[in-house]
């Protein structure tokens, strides 16, 4: 069994619930441990990066700090993107910029910390696609997905720019529809941003990305979308009414996390799956019993 | 005191790192003047004894330049100075050198921007290692012996 | 040995050395070294005034040396030491040092740059006192000239050298010659057929009597010296005997499998085949030949040899042990099953490198949608479309056998990009224009897009020929282009190709459907440049192109004499400036073949035999297998004509016995010691 340092973040607990049910779920069918780093605090992502700059490094740094003590050598598995951006960010920085790395280092300093920058941030995905592997998921599934077309959103942050798949043509998500039996889907827009940011901001820009994405899953006949993040899932599920009041469209799509899907095909249980907004279309919820 | 400035001499083939060094300047990098130039046809030219003498003559370091591995002009003039690096290395260090004054790079006629920073790193690295002095020591070894001898 | 009497001069260079170096300073500096007779400035050493101070001052206070601090060794050498030579000094006791490109240039530090200049100058006046007296060899010249690369540039080069009637050996890795240009439909600007044009001179190639081509051959091995080549040719197995072959194509024809995408069509034969969603479904699948070509072939049609080869990875006989269709209908019995790859020597006096580029693959780019959208198609594949001779006989339509009504041709695809090349591919602006009219003139009504960084048009007619194109209503949008996508948001954009692109001139994101995609490909060097690069022993720059040996004044020449670069091996380069290369580089050749001899550097090694103890570790380090052992005195001795002068084996000798002329141990140790001197 693989063990790795979980750093939740805050969306797991709050919208992103069903994705921290499923993940918890699924990670005992795939045998990994997720050891959730104890005293984490928020990972910096977002805004905060470009209005304060070494301070959003420095609580970022105070986690790698933490999870290098609590498990020193292991992985630290980030679910959410922004989080696994957001870490991932930090420990690229630290070692590619010594002015930075001097002034997080003595904010360290101040709490009593240290972080030699010995670790690795991943995305969960990442680790079940290499680590775990796709004959082990194939082989691990119960109930094949059969006929169920999936759009595969990989979203925007974890591809990029550190990202472990193509950035503009994402494959790993496909790769595991088809281990699970499914049907991905062509989607032009697996790697374009959900308009999340700017949800507060700019509503209406927001909304407009939103709508394409969800355009486009339709125009593929798409019964279902994926996620790999907290934010992309709670945009495209939470304002899909909002979208068709704006836009005088009738989407009804699901959006899963992959996790989620992974546990149907698992048929294991609880997914959180009832915690969706947009109710599972028929060729969904033969899955769901 | 005047600061330490080190004096490095640089053996550099004619084919690649001369040329290197020549494309450097036509594009005005500029670099250090520790750097002590002398032009050799092939880095396989540079007899361990040039090193020495070198090192005798009041050099703080000395540097190999040649042609990148597979790109000799003369065939494999350069895996012949890789195959004797190691050892020269050794040799330094017997004569009580730091390794490190001694360094083989490659660069190759198009890599102008790198000689100027192999340079300014060569500079560097044996401005930390300080004056050598190496002709000195070994005459105060060699009168401090010989004083306690008698 | 005389006593030294050194002359130095310290040259200005107009401002290049003297606004960094302190001149006269280091003249006054130089009157006071050891052995110095005269130092004097000049603020043109390379000058003829500047040369006649120095035959002057030899002749007058009878120099025996010469030092010449100015320029780098690799540009005015040869200079300085003619000027000895003409004054009666033998031009080795002549010793340059660099204070421009190794000192001013690179110095911003007045009082260093000076400093160090006198430094170098030291090492220059300590080494001159030892230097000898050396004579250069002539060796006879072999009156041939080996071309690689059967493309316009060898075609031409061939051409030029064969025109002094002296043998010319062409060496192409294709069954025909022609190389990229054969694949053009039109060339720009003139819009001159591009087959009209070349296939005349491909004939005169194959049947002029001074020319021997060797197509579908490589050069594996080359060995010797200027003048003085040996090159071994591997003469692929073709399983035609060409003597008996008479090119009527039978075989061709009759060759039962169909299916091998063709490497003349570029990449079109990869594509999937269409088919329509309401196609009747008969069974068997319909047959794809669309940019294919059979097992045994010839590229295209005027393939000069018209000569067939079985593509053996691909022949039936060959993967199965069954078919030999092309043996039986082969009339002359031509068909050679048992034909093996064969090594020719040849010897020549030069060698012309013509062999040209590949294009950009533009796979990885994923937001342009290559490889993954049929209808994203790179230049030289829209090239096959519009030739009449391609898979659509001329007529440009799209993946689903559709005229388009929009076409977007995207510039600047791998070039001028970080991420892939840096250089400027400097000819697809210009065809990408020529495809803008040949669109517009096959097409009247579709709707032409050239999204492009710059316009760069810089060659004779090429202004004029875009300024035509603004006339031809063609949409030239300033921008890099974003993404090209098979999926539409508006309505009019469905079942298309999506362009997005941030048109800089509008200041605005821009979404253009369109129905076919052309991709300006990047020119990058041939896919065995690097290997042929390491045969004969030449250097590339940067942009892995190979390396020039002046950019301005020997653009044809390399670092190795009597070899020499011609077209777009050398960088990206249009037809015009290949074809005048490739004339530059038969001019050199035939000058040295006409001169008949040429002159070696005298700065080789040699075994002083008193000192040789004969530990033969010299022998098994020379490349050239220059270093044999003398039996009978049990020492080692160097042929003075293999060896090269790289001195590793004086590098390597324990006992000093093995020196090199010029750069020998005494020359070395003075100038070490001149170098550091300074306290």
């Amino acid at each position: 069994m693989n063990t790795y340092t979980y750093y939740p973040g805050c969306s797991m607990s709050a919208t992103g619930k069903a994705y921290a049910e499923s993940l918890e779920t699924v990670a005992k069918v795939l045998d990994i441990r997720l050891a959730e780093l104890d005293d984490w605090n928020c990972c910096g992502a977002t805004a905060y990066f470009s209005v304060r700059e070494t301070l959003s490094h420095a609580i970022s740094a105070r986690n790698l700090a933490l999870a290098e003590a609590q498990g020193p050598g292991r992985d630290v598995v980030a679910a959410c993107s922004a989080c696994y951006l957001g870490l991932n960010k930090t420990n690229k920085y630290l070692k590619e910029f010594p002015e930075l790395r001097k002034r997080v280092d003595s904010a360290l300093d101040a709490g009593g910390l240290k972080y030699d920058g010995s670790l690795e941030v991943r995305h969960i995905l990442e680790v079940v696609v290499k680590d775990v592997g796709l004959e082990k998921v194939a082989a691990l599934t119960t109930r094949k997905l059969e006929g169920l077309k999936v759009a595969s959103y990989a979203g925007c942050q974890m591809v990029r720019p550190y990202g472990f798949d193509d950035s503009e043509c994402p494959v790993l998500l496909d790769n595991l529809v088809r281990a699970v039996g499914a049907t991905p889907v062509p989607f032009a827009m697996a790697a374009r941003c959900c308009g999340g940011s700017q949800m507060m901001t700019n509503e209406d820009a927001a909304l407009r990305m939103t709508k394409n994405i969800l355009l486009c899953a339709q125009d593929a006949g798409a019964d279902v979308i994926i996620t790999t993040c907290p934010l992309c899932q709670m945009n495209l599920d939470a304002f899909q009414a909002k979208v068709n009041h704006a836009f005088g469209t009738s989407f009804n799509i699901p959006i899963l996390f992959f996790t989620q899907l992974l546990g149907l095909a698992f048929q294991v249980k609880p997914l959180g799956i009832e915690r969706g907004v947009a109710k599972p279309g028929p060729a969904l919820a033969r899955f769901i019993s | 005191m005047e600061p330490f400035e080190p004096r490095v001499v640089a053996f550099l083939c004619n084919w690649c790192s001369y040329t290197g060094a020549d494309l450097a300047g036509t594009s005005r990098k500029k670099y250090p003047t520790n750097l002590l130039p002398i032009r050799v046809m092939c880095s396989g030219r540079v007899d361990p004894e040039f090193i020495l003498k070198a090192f005798r003559e009041g050099a703080d370091g000395v540097i190999i330049l040649g042609c990148h591995p597979g790109d000799c002009h003369y065939i494999n003039g350069n895996h012949k100075t890789l195959g004797r690096f190691p050892i020269l290395k050794k040799l330094v260090q017997q004569f009580g050198i730091h390794p490190d004054r001694l360094r083989l790079e490659w660069v190759s006629a198009s890599e102008g921007d790198r000689y100027a920073v192999v340079v300014a790193e060569m500079t560097e690295q044996v401005r930390k290692l300080g004056p050598l002095r190496w002709n000195t020591r070994i005459k105060e070894t060699v009168a401090a012996s010989a004083a306690g001898g008698e | 040995m005389k006593n030294p009497v050194i002359g130095v001069y310290v040259c200005h260079c107009g401002s290049n050395i003297g606004s960094v170096v302190n001149v006269p300073e280091v003249v006054e500096f130089a009157k006071g070294l050891p052995n110095v007779a005269v130092a004097r400035e000049h603020k043109y050493m390379c000058s003829d005034p500047g040369q006649d101070v120095i035959k002057k001052d030899i002749k007058e206070l009878g120099l025996n040396r010469v030092v010449v601090a100015s320029c780098s060794p690799l540009m005015h050498e040869h200079t300085f030491r003619k000027a000895c030579e003409s004054a009666g000094l033998n031009p080795y006791y002549f010793q340059m040092a660099n204070i421009r490109e190794q000192v001013s240039w690179v110095t911003t530090d007045k009082v260093r740059a000076t400093e160090k200049a006198k430094v170098v100058l030291v090492g220059a006046v300590n080494r001159v006192v030892e230097h000898d007296p050396l004579f250069v060899k002539s060796v006879p010249v072999t009156p041939a000239t080996l071309v690689i690369g059967g493309g316009v540039a060898g075609i031409e080069a061939a051409l030029q050298v064969a025109a002094s009637h002296t043998q010319v050996h062409l060496v192409e890795k294709e069954p025909s010659l022609g190389g990229h240009m054969a694949r053009f439909d039109k060339t720009f600007p003139t819009l001159d057929c591009a087959a009209c044009i070349l296939t005349p001179k491909m004939v005169q190639a194959n049947t002029n009597p001074f020319i021997k081509v060797h197509a579908y051959s490589e050069v594996i091995e080359v060995s010797g010296y200027v003048g003085n080549f040996t090159v071994k040719i591997r003469h692929k197995a073709s399983y035609v005997n060409n003597d008996k072959c008479t090119g009527c194509g039978v075989c061709i024809t009759k060759c039962p499998e169909r299916g091998i995408p063709a490497e003349f069509e570029s990449g079109l034969g990869n594509r999937p085949v269409y088919v329509a969603p309401d196609a009747p479904q008969h069974g068997k699948k319909p047959k794809d030949t669309f940019g294919k070509r059979p097992a045994i072939y010839t590229p295209f049609a005027q393939a000069v040899p018209n000569k067939p080869v079985i593509d053996r990875d691909n022949c039936r006989y060959y993967t199965t042990g069954k078919c030999r269709v092309c043996e039986k209908m082969c009339e002359p019995g031509a068909i050679d099953f048992d034909q093996k790859d064969w090594i020719e020597e040849i010897q020549v006096g030069n060698i012309i490198v013509a062999t040209g580029m590949k294009t950009f693959d533009p796979t990885p780019m994923k937001n342009l949608g290559y490889g993954r959208i049929p209808d994203v198609y790179t230049g030289l594949e829209f090239e096959r479309i519009c030739h009449s001779s391609g898979p659509t006989e001329g007529q440009i339509l799209t993946w689903k056998k559709e005229s388009p009504k929009a076409i977007a041709i995207v510039h600047c695809v791998g070039s001028r990009d970080d991420k892939h090349h840096r250089h400027c591919s400097r000819v697809c602006c210009m065809y990408s224009l020529k495809y803008a009219h040949l669109i517009k003139e096959k097409l009247h009504n579709c709707e032409v897009y050239e999204f492009y960084i710059d316009m760069r048009c810089f060659g004779k007619g090429y202004e004029e020929f875009y300024s035509r194109l603004l006339q031809e209503d063609v949409r030239f949008v300033r921008g890099r282009v974003a993404e090209v996508s098979d999926w539409g948001i508006y309505p009019e954009e469905k079942g298309r190709l999506v362009v997005r692109v941030e048109d800089t001139l509008a200041a605005q994101v821009r979404r253009i459907p369109v129905d076919m995609v052309i991709l300006s490909t990047a020119l990058e060097p041939a896919e065995n440049a690097d290997h042929l690069k390491h045969t004969l022993h030449m250097s590339c720059s940067s942009d892995l192109f190979y390396l020039e040996r002046h950019p301005k004044l020997a653009p044809v020449s390399t670092a190795t004499d009597g070899i020499y670069i011609a077209g777009a091996c050398q960088g990206p380069k249009d037809i015009p400036d290949s074809v005048a290369q490739a004339g530059a580089a038969a001019a050199q050749a035939i000058g040295m073949i006409k001169r008949g001899v040429v002159e070696i550097e005298p700065t080789t090694a040699h075994i002083e035999e008193s000192m040789c103890t004969g530990c033969q570790i010299c022998i098994p380090l020379c490349p050239y297998t220059a270093i044999r052992r003398n039996e009978e005195k049990r020492i080692a001795y160097i042929e003075g004509a293999l060896c090269k002068g790289c001195g590793t084996c004086v590098g390597a000798c324990p006992s000093g016995a093995a020196q090199q002329w010029g750069f020998d141990d005494r020359q070395i140790y003075r100038e070490i010691e001149g170098v550091l001197a300074a306290k």
